[in-house]
This record gives structure tokens, C-alpha cells and sequence, in this order.
């Protein structure tokens, strides 16, 4: 019940619009990846799913912000059932290694994950360089679809730095699977970020 | 009063539910009699419009049947929703966001927050003395100075359009004219049958011989035609419906003058501001989903007209 009045409640104040480009009654699992503006971003994609879907997808968010108070664990646990990672610093193999691992893990046979390949909110609205995350995860799960979703107007909404939303329209584009058809790291990242920008202008 | 014991609103509910269903008929032999070229367009368009009538209808009725508070949170969740869209046309920078979520979530509860206490005082001067310094102090203080008077000035509109010149709706409960005590929701099912009545008759005109634009700059859809059929015959309803309202027949058609031609100088200001804002921005965000303004673009400017000609002419 929560989750369903957190759903419409993100509706309402984001009235977002949503448009498909793949079928949303389709129940394989996926990872939805996103441009990352605003604290309500995985909130967004998350309640513009169908509640069929929105059951089996889970956010992944960082272990450190989301343990902080009860609510907010009561939240990331029960009701997003999020996949906490730790955030490791910058250059850190063997932490971000693990946390890709976590992932593939936790995604079992039975979810979906939605992230964020920028790794961090980009304060100006644009979609910054994708890290490796992606790629990493893709390599340990290439049984699972790639759906690039771009997410409008969030950065209006709930900006970097404010804790309160201000109402406005947004809109969520679910683009069509991605397919890398092989290529190294470098061109996988690029073509992946590709796809999501492309979902700007489609109509 | 309730509305069952108000013979006079059960006729003007009636009516309109008894409009409604004449209009599906029509639409619906309309919709198999023409089944291709360019008057298919405007048939979809009409029978979506009679669809969308319908559901204000009702949710009108509801709110009028419930009593003062349902039409009050009515209109201030119409405000909500108008004002949402007009913020997201607007160009806000991030030094815009405090002040923005005061008008949301602040400032719109309380004005119509004072429509529930009757505080008329305050009501009337609440967003164009009190708010329109605060806000645009509180924008100053973020200290961002890019654009800084374009940026209050249209937040100053978007709060003064959405829910400042909306509000008059409800509070015309407020108005207390002698022997017409606990009837004022009357009042409100005029104000907005009229302006209804309007759009759609002018919408009529203006199609069937509708040839001379007024503004072509504007809205090429506006007519001469359109404009003259459409507030003749919606001056003419509100003249017959004079029992509903606490105005002499003549009186009624004057005061339905009034609300059609504040009615038609609201959708053609409102259709300036999509022109200089909406279409090439954010134009897509709202064709086709919401479009709460477009809807309340004519009611938002008669209200407080009529508001204000109702209280100076029938108030002691």
C-alpha cells in the first residue's frame, strides 16, 4: 500500500507522461539504465513501470545514503527493496568488482535492476560519460536486457541540492533493448550512452 | 440547504446531464455517418470534448452536492494541477525553486484555506499585496539575478492566473446577497455553465461559418463569427436562466456578457503565453496529457469579473 500511494504520489507531483518503445507487458528481466538528475529519478522509473513489473524491478542505490535513519532504510529494504552498494572511492577496483558482483547476484532469476551508469547526479541537466558499471554487468549477465530509459525535467523538479520537490510535468522514455553487438569496453559505454540521447528526440 | 431541496439547482443539474446526452447522440451518429477525410478530425475532436464534458460534469455535481469544502478542495487541486503546468513552461532557474515551492505548497492551501474561514479581507489581497513581495524577496535572496525580473514577473502571473483569479469560483459561497442566502452554489453552476456554454457554442459558430479571424497572430482559430454567434446565444442562455441566479433577466444577460467576453479575452491572453513559451519548449510535455489550463483558460478570467460585478451590484 505504501508503494502504491509512493507511486501515485511521484505521479502527481512529476505528472509524468510515459511512452514505451518496447513492450511493457513483457515480464524477462532487464536492467533499466537512466540519465541521473535527481534524488526522484529511480523513484520515477520505478512507478512509471506497471505494478507487474514494478514487483520484480530494484533500484540500485548506494549503501551509505540509504542507511542513514529508519525511514530510509524501511524504504530502501521493504519497499523498493533496493540493492545497497558500497560506494567505493574513485580508482577502487576490487570495491567497484564487488559491487557489479553483488548485483549479478541479487538479480537471481527473477529481477529486474535499475540504474544509473553516470555514477553520479549531474547537476546541469546533461548526461554525463557512462563509468564501466554497464559494461562490467552486462559481461556477468548477457541473458538479461539492456532498456535505456531518459528521464526529463527531474533535474526542475528536485534539483541537486534541495530537499523539496517543486511540482512540474516530466516525461519517461523506455527505449528499445539495447544491443552493443560486441565491441570493447570503451565502444560498449559509448553506444549505450547513444541510445539513451537518442530517446530525447524520439516522438 | 441541501441540492435535492433546491428545485431550481436539480433543474440546472438536469439540464446540463439532459445537454450531455443530446450532445453524445449527436456525436455518436456524427461518428458513423463520417468516417474519413478532414471532418473525421474534427468529429474525434468534438466527441473527445463531449467525453471530457462529461466528466467535469460529474465531478461538478459531486462536488456541488457534497458542500462547501469539496468545492473548495476541488478548485484548489485544479490550481495544483493548472499551476504545474504553467511552472513547467515557465523558464525557472534553480534560484526560482524555494520560492516556487511556496506557491505550491504554501501559499495555494491558505488562499483557499481563507475561502473556508470567509476571511475576504485577506483573501483578496493575499497573493497580489502580500505574496508578490515575499516571493519575490525570497527569489532575491537566492540570489541569482539572471533574468531576475522576467523570472518574478511570470511567477507572479502563473500564481495570479492559476490560483488567485481561479479561487474566485469558490468564493462566490462567500457572497452573502439577501434572499438568496445558502443558494450561492447556484451562483458558481452559472459562472461555469456560461463560460462552458461559451467556449462550446463559439467553438460551433466559429466552425460552421466562422471565416474572419480575430487575432490571426494569436489563434487563427478565433473567428468574428465564432465570437459574435458564440456570446450572443451564451448571453441569451444566461438571460433564460435567470431563476437560477439573483438577477432580473436582463440583468442575468449582462452578467453573461460580461463572464463570455472575459471568457474569450482569457483563451486568447492564455494562447499569447503558449505562443511566446510553450511550443518550442516544452510544447510536447503538455499536447496530448494534461492540459488542465486549456481547459480553465476562459474560467479563470471570468471568475473574478463576475465575482466582483455580483458583490458590488448585490452585496449591501
Amino acid at each position: 500500500m505504501i508503494a502504491a500511494a509512493l507511486a501515485a504520489g511521484s505521479r502527481l507531483i512529476c505528472g509524468a507522461s510515459v511512452r514505451w518503445h518496447c513492450d511493457p507487458s513483457e515480464t524477462k528481466q532487464r536492467i533499466y539504465f537512466g540519465n541521473h538528475s535527481s534524488h526522484l529519478d529511480f523513484v520515477m522509473i520505478w512507478s512509471a513501470l506497471p505494478p507487474r513489473l514494478r514487483r520484480s524491478a530494484r533500484p540500485v542505490a548506494g549503501r551509505d545514503y540509504w542507511e542513514r535513519g529508519a525511514v530510509r532504510r524501511y524504504l530502501a529494504g521493504r519497499v523498493f527493496r533496493a540493492v545497497l552498494i558500497e560506494r567505493g572511492k574513485t580508482g577502487d577496483k576490487s570495491g567497484a568488482q564487488a559491487a557489479i558482483e553483488q548485483m549479478a547476484r541479487e538479480m537471481g532469476d527473477l529481477y529486474s535492476l535499475i540504474v544509473f551508469p553516470e555514477g553520479t547526479r549531474s547537476s546541469n541537466g546533461l548526461v554525463g560519460p557512462f563509468k564501466s558499471g554497464l559494461y562490467h554487468l552486462s559481461q556477468l549477465r548477457p541473458d538479461v536486457e539492456l532498456v535505456p530509459v531518459y528521464l526529463e525535467n527531474l533535474n526542475r523538479i528536485l534539483p541537486k541540492g534541495e530537499s523539496l520537490p517543486v511540482p512540474m510535468m516530466s516525461r519517461v522514455t523506455f527505449g528499445p533493448a539495447f544491443d552493443a553487438n560486441g565491441g570493447d569496453k570503451a565502444e560498449f559505454l559509448l553506444k549505450a550512452r547513444e541510445a539513451l540521447m537518442q530517446l530525447r528526440d524520439a516522438r | 440547504m441541501t441540492v435535492l431541496q433546491d428545485r431550481a439547482l436539480v433543474a440546472l443539474v438536469g439540464g446540463v446531464l439532459a445537454l450531455l446526452v443530446v450532445a453524445s447522440i449527436v456525436g455518436w451518429i456524427l461518428g458513423h455517418r463520417i468516417t474519413s477525410g478532414p471532418g473525421r478530425a474534427t468529429v474525434d475532436n468534438i466527441n473527445a470534448r463531449i467525453r471530457a464534458w462529461w466528466i467535469m460534469a460529474l465531478i461538478f455535481v459531486v462536488a456541488l452536492a457534497t458542500g462547501r469544502v469539496v468545492s473548495i478542495l476541488l478548485f484548489s487541486f485544479i490550481s495544483f494541477l493548472a499551476l504545474r503546468e504553467f511552472v513547467t513552461l515557465a523558464p525557472t532557474r534553480p534560484g526560482d525553486h524555494r520560492a516556487l515551492f511556496w506557491s505550491f505548497f504554501i501559499v495555494t492551501p491558505l488562499q483557499y484555506y481563507l475561502i473556508w474561514i470567509e476571511w475576504y479581507g485577506l483573501f483578496s489581497i493575499l497573493i497580489p499585496v502580500w505574496m508578490s513581495i515575499f516571493l519575490a524577496l525570497r527569489t532575491t535572496l537566492a540570489g541569482d539575478t539572471e533574468h531576475f525580473l522576467e523570472r518574478t514577473a511570470i511567477n507572479q502571473w502563473g500564481l495570479m492566473i492559476c490560483v488567485y483569479f481561479l479561487s474566485h469560483v469558490p468564493a462566490l459561497l462567500m457572497l452573502r446577497i439577501p434572499g438568496y442566502e445558502n443558494q450561492n452554489a447556484k451562483l458558481m453552476f452559472f459562472l461555469v455553465l456560461i463560460v462552458q456554454l461559451s467556449d462550446v457554442l463559439q467553438f460551433v459558430w466559429g466552425k460552421s461559418i466562422g471565416r474572419r479571424p480575430v487575432a490571426p497572430a494569436i489563434s487563427p482559430n478565433k473567428t468574428w463569427e465564432g465570437l459574435i454567434g458564440g456570446v450572443g446565444s451564451a448571453t441569451l442562455a444566461g438571460a433564460a436562466l435567470w431563476w437560477a441566479t439573483p438577477f432580473a433577466p436582463y440583468q442575468a444577460g449582462l452578467m453573461a456578457l460580461a463572464i463570455t467576453m472575459m471568457g474569450f479575452a482569457g483563451g486568447l491572453i492564455m494562447s499569447a503565453i503558449k505562443r511566446d513559451r510553450g511550443v518550442k519548449d516544452y510544447g510536447a510535455f503538455i499536447e496530448g496529457h494534461g492540459g488542465m489550463l486549456d481547459r480553465i483558460d476562459s474560467l479563470c478570467f471570468a471568475a473574478p469579473v463576475f465575482f466582483h460585478l455580483t458583490r458590488f451590484f448585490y452585496m449591501p
